[in-house]
């Protein structure tokens, strides 16, 4: 094992678009890089993204490792996954940072599977910490702390890869926030060749399906989510028409998702999106901390729920114990007379 | 043509009800305390590749690694439409992460053998981590087609796949062996026909013949049980670390590099809350607050 504790961060792109959850990662790896006394680097896999490197060091990398090549344009699991684990052989940072995208999800594992490290999913804090383990009656200096909800959200864990080396972990978008970039900023640009293997060709991707999504929840300033107590369409129907009139958007939590009621593009939380609006309205969601996660640092809250004891409760700004098939019409109604 | 597939499920426990009471000294869960459940996406894995074997021939054996009790998701399986089913159950494979678990699952893949695809569920609900499934075919040095929508073609060694991305699909066309893990969204699960739940109502690992026989003394002896089992076709082998060719020191808590450091309970910060009437006063005066404090509007 080296010495060095690098924090490297691998910056996702899609036609040449750096991925918002890439950014916001540079930023934690400053941090944790800061705090080590050590150095950020990243890695950029694509064909002719030269031009994104800047981008990267503004948004506080040391060092960009540049992976140009036509065979890596457009994402597949065994070149990328060859590119990541080959570098990180050579170099043994001391963490390796992914964003858990579609992509980040598929190729985290099967790098850390081929370095037989840890690796931690959908983290929602990570630090820099000591871990004392009794059992071996030592004291690890400087670990990352990566700390996600766990076990259906009844418990938040902090896990820990004392001898594992990359310390790896997985990011949701949304969940760390994107610092300014410095322009000014100064760093290195390092082409590395990748050599792959005729094995690492075994899938080709024959077409893609873009569907944009029209769904804005990061960026809505209100968002109005409906949770396991919203009994079908119709009183989905409710909250679209509160999201409507307060220029929302449409959130939703696990649950809803899972019932059919709502896309997935809707879904706040721990595995959805992240969000910060100056208003969140809590429908008939009951609160578990994977929901928790992606909406506690909403700036009002207000909670409508049936049960007093719902959790979602003890967050909220205001708490209105009822039944949202009532309690959101008269909403709507008071806020358009408020608007009359 | 036939194609023999291996399926990767998991029984988890139904997370709705947690105490301090489940949660072992070393941080991890006691599994044992929690009714547990057939790990919904794995259904969906399932599903996807009986329908495959359906229309071209071959076999699907479902593989699970768990405690004892887990023959009951290999039971399941078998009353859906599964042909063989196999527990990996051994203590040294207890307090495994995903890399651990992994590894034990492609050992096993590996002594099943000539396996044409590995289907598993897009993540486990108690982990969510979506990480045994490309960590399991890592370790089998097969390609992974994960977040599998469906099966579009098959062909000799070559399978056709619609897969998810962000935002959107992908086609893709892959060399066999493969390994795939499914969406929930993907199909529907066939339930478990009432013709082969008789069939297989008694189908058991040999970890369980000692409750059989408490239940139907006159099977006589484990060996008689066994025998009467083994000619039906009704007996689940159960495959332990040995088994396998496993390396201890890859398994369990001795092979998982991620420790758990500690588990807090959920303390909710107590926020200044205002409790608002459910009445159209009450809630006339929140939207009146909420103007004045710019929140709306």
């Amino acid at each position: 094992m080296s010495d060095n504790r690098n924090v490297w961060v691998f910056v996702e792109q899609d036609e040449g678009t750096i991925a918002d959850v890439s950014l916001e990662l540079l930023g934690k790896g400053r941090e944790l890089a800061d705090r080590l006394g050590s150095e950020l680097h990243a890695i950029l896999c694509g064909s002719k993204v030269e031009g994104l490197a800047k981008a990267l060091i503004a948004q506080g990398a040391d060092l960009v490792m540049l992976a140009d090549d036509a065979e890596l344009e457009h994402y597949r699991t065994l070149p990328y996954a060859r590119v990541v684990t080959k570098l990180v052989e050579e170099r043994k940072p001391y963490i390796v940072l992914f964003g858990a995208t579609a992509s980040g999800r598929d190729l985290a594992p099967r790098v850390a599977s081929a370095l037989r490290t840890g690796l931690t999913a959908d983290c929602t804090d990570l630090q820099i910490g000591d871990y004392e383990s009794r059992k071996e009656a030592k004291v690890y200096k400087d670990l990352l702390l990566q700390i996600r909800p766990a076990f259906g959200g009844n418990l938040i864990a902090t896990i820990v890869n004392p001898k594992g080396r990359p310390q790896m972990a997985s990011v949701r978008e949304g969940v760390m926030k994107k610092s300014a970039p410095d322009t000014g900023r100064r760093g290195k640009v390092e082409r590395v060749s990748p050599r792959f293997e005729a094995s690492d060709f075994a899938l080709k991707v024959i077409s893609r399906e873009k569907r944009e999504s029209t769904v804005r929840l990061k960026e809505s300033a209100v968002v109005v989510a409906g949770g396991a107590g919203v009994a079908g369409p119709a009183e989905l129907d409710l909250l679209r028409e509160l999201a409507q009139v307060l220029a929302g958007e449409l959130g939703a939590s696990r649950a809803a998702v899972d019932a059919g009621l709502v896309h997935h593009d809707h879904q706040v939380g721990q595995t959805g999106v992240t969000v910060r609006p100056r208003l969140y309205v809590a429908a008939g969601i009951s609160g578990a901390i994977q929901h928790r996660a992606g909406m506690d640092e909403s700036n009002k809250i207000i909670a409508i729920n049936t049960d007093p004891n719902a959790p979602i409760f003890q967050i909220a700004d205001y708490r209105i114990v009822g039944d949202l098939a009532e309690v959101v019409p008269m909403l709507v109604e008071a806020l358009r007379d408020k608007a009359k | 043509m036939p194609y023999r597939s291996v399926v990767l499920i998991k029984q988890v426990p139904d997370t709705h009800n947690i105490t301090g009471k489940v949660m072992t000294d070393e941080g991890t869960i006691d599994r044992g305390a929690l009714p547990a459940i057939f790990n919904p996406d794995d259904l969906n894995a399932l599903e996807m590749a009986l329908a495959l074997r359906d229309a071209e021939g071959g076999t699907v054996t479902v593989l699970t690694m768990g405690p004892p009790a887990a023959a009951a998701i290999l039971r399941e399986s078998l009353f859906r439409g599964a042909d063989e089913a196999v527990l990996l159950s051994d203590k040294r494979f207890a307090g495994a992460d995903t890399l651990a678990t992994s590894y034990a699952l492609a050992m096993a893949v590996n002594k099943i053998g000539a396996v044409d695809l590995v289907f598993a569920g897009r993540q486990a609900i108690d982990g969510d981590t979506a990480q045994v499934g490309p960590q399991t075919a890592e370790k089998l040095g097969m390609p992974q087609i994960t977040w599998a929508e469906a099966i579009l073609g098959i062909g000799g060694r070559k399978i056709t796949v619609r897969r998810a991305i962000d935002r959107g699909t992908e086609t893709v066309e892959c060399a066999l062996p493969c390994l795939l893990t499914v969406v929930g969204s993907a199909n529907a699960p066939r339930p478990a026909s009432v013709r082969r739940r008789i069939e297989y109502k008694l189908a058991a690992t040999s970890m369980e013949y000692k409750a059989l026989l408490a239940k139907w003394p006159e099977f006589g002896d484990e060996a008689a049980l066994d025998a009467w089992l083994g000619e039906r076709k009704l007996r689940i082998p159960v495959w332990s670390a040995a088994d396998i060719g496993a390396e201890s020191e890859r398994l369990g808590l001795a092979g998982s590099p991620t420790q758990v450091y500690k588990v807090n309970f959920v303390v909710l910060e107590g926020t200044e809350s205002k409790d608002v009437p459910p009445t159209r006063e009450g809630i006339a005066s929140l939207v009146d607050e909420l103007v004045r404090e710019y929140i709306v509007g």
